[in-house]
């Protein structure tokens, strides 16, 4: 089969590669890239642990060719920390025991990162639709939505 | 998890993506990937080839034009439309189906065109196009045509978008007398519509003068349901006539119409569609609960 020749830009950094058609983007970020933040959950596009931005939204890493990502800005959360200085929302996760097992930690930061940039002072329901997409299967999901929580008041204070 | 192999071409333009489609035999189109890949991934459908249509650029425009329609362009993802104001004003069934569809990162990853012309069985969108009678702007190797949105939908996973076909836009007809929305019942299991009713009305306050009703996730096709619409038309709008229509839901589809699976068995989904057929008449109308 076909191989094909394509580059991205993966938090701020450019990169080539050779993919198969059939190599998934979250594959490649993986183990083409290095980039292991991503995590492969269910591969249905339902639990989201793969779930990075693209041009600045979040889509399911697992849903999408790599192929099809030539030339995207892709964003992983491997991103989010500021030379090791952990961000806002992953300080505040880590405080309010938003994580347990930590496998859906990365595609939960993803979103609510990307959900807190257009809605500054959230509801919880509106935090709980934000993260519909990604799913914890230890169940820690009011800590979650305390931590996001959280980091809305803490953002808005600072603002 | 890794599909079977394919071979990756990439179109520049419409016209290059039906040439693609010709030159290919069994060629998929593939932009958002989100009916495609998963279909792929448990091996229920295996392309020989893909045409990426992802980065067309100018098929994602929502616009509304005098002719007393709006267009959405095949490449408008269901996020796009679900922020859409054009949509929300003018075909709010649609715009309720697209902010209903599974999950934000996929309705930021899910395309509209691909989403009717897959003609997934359980997806929110087309019980929305039949209410609103929408259609499909498709371009083939014989040129363009326009498909009705109660031509599309053929069977499970098959509509009449022919496989050298590209859909380029949806177009939906707009009336400012009438009202519209879509109630879904998720599976808690796919997030998929267990039941999902649009509704399309145009009353003038006291009286039904047109429906629109149509189902989706309940049965194997979504279809539009006239025993219901035939008890709306020319009612008064009122709490009885819902109760009276809703009650119809079922009536005019086969026995074997409705889907039976592990969440719920077709006797079930039969009974939950008159449910919700009632509760999304109240949706729109302006009357009781």
């Amino acid at each position: 089969m076909s191989e094909h020749n394509i580059s991205v830009t993966v938090n701020g950094t450019h990169h080539e590669l050779t993919v198969e058609p059939r190599t998934l983007l979250v594959s490649a970020l993986r183990e083409e890239l290095g980039y292991t933040g991503a995590n492969v959950g269910c591969e249905t596009g339902r639990c989201g642990a793969c779930t990075v931005r693209v041009d600045g939204e979040t889509i399911k890493s697992c849903t999408r060719f790599a192929v099809q990502s030539d030339g995207a800005e892709i964003e992983t959360v491997e991103g989010l920390a500021d030379d090791g200085e952990l961000s806002t929302l992953q300080e505040q996760f880590q405080e309010n025991h938003g994580l347990q097992c930590g496998y859906c930690t990365p595609g939960m930061l993803m979103s609510a990162d990307t959900f807190l940039r257009e809605n500054e002072d959230p509801s919880r329901e509106e935090i709980r639709d934000a993260i519909e997409g990604n799913l914890c299967r230890c169940t820690g999901y009011h800590n979650i939505v305390d931590a996001i929580e959280a980091t809305a008041d803490q953002l808005g204070e600072q603002r | 998890m890794y599909t079977n192999d394919f071979d990756y071409y990439r179109a520049d333009s419409v016209g290059e993506a039906v040439e693609l489609l010709g030159d290919h035999d069994g060629a998929e189109l593939v932009a958002g990937a989100h009916g495609l890949l998963p279909r792929m991934k448990t091996g229920d459908e295996s392309p020989p080839a893909l045409v990426d249509i992802g980065q067309l650029n100018g098929l994602d425009a929502i616009e509304s034009s005098d002719g007393g329609s709006i267009s959405v362009g095949a490449l408008a993802t269901h996020a796009e439309i679900a922020d859409s104001e054009i949509v929300r004003e003018h075909a709010a069934a649609l715009a309720d189906a697209a902010s209903e569809l599974g999950d934000p990162p996929v309705r930021n990853g899910g395309t509209i065109g691909g989403n009717l012309a897959h003609g997934d069985p359980r997806s929110d969108p087309p019980a929305a196009l039949l209410a609103l009678e929408g259609s499909l702007e498709v371009r083939g190797s014989d040129g363009e045509r326009t498909i009705d949105a109660a031509e599309l939908f053929e069977g499970p996973f098959e509509t009449a978008v022919a496989d050298d076909e590209i859909v380029t836009a949806v177009r939906i007809p707009t009336d400012d007398d009438a009202v519209s929305g879509y109630r879904k019942r998720r599976d808690p299991l796919s997030g998929y519509a267990m039941v999902g009713v649009g509704v399309w009305l145009r009353t003038d306050d006291e009286t039904i003068e047109a429906a629109r009703v149509a189902v989706t996730g309940a049965t194997t096709t979504p279809a539009r349901l006239s025993g219901v619409e035939d008890e709306l038309e020319g009612s008064a709008v009122s709490e009885e006539t819902i109760t009276a229509a809703a009650a119809e839901a079922g009536t005019a589809l086969d026995a074997d119409a409705f889907v039976s699976d592990v969440q719920a068995s077709a006797e079930y989904r039969e009974h939950l569609l008159t449910i919700d057929t009632e509760r999304a008449l109240y949706d729109v109308l302006d009357v009781g609960q």
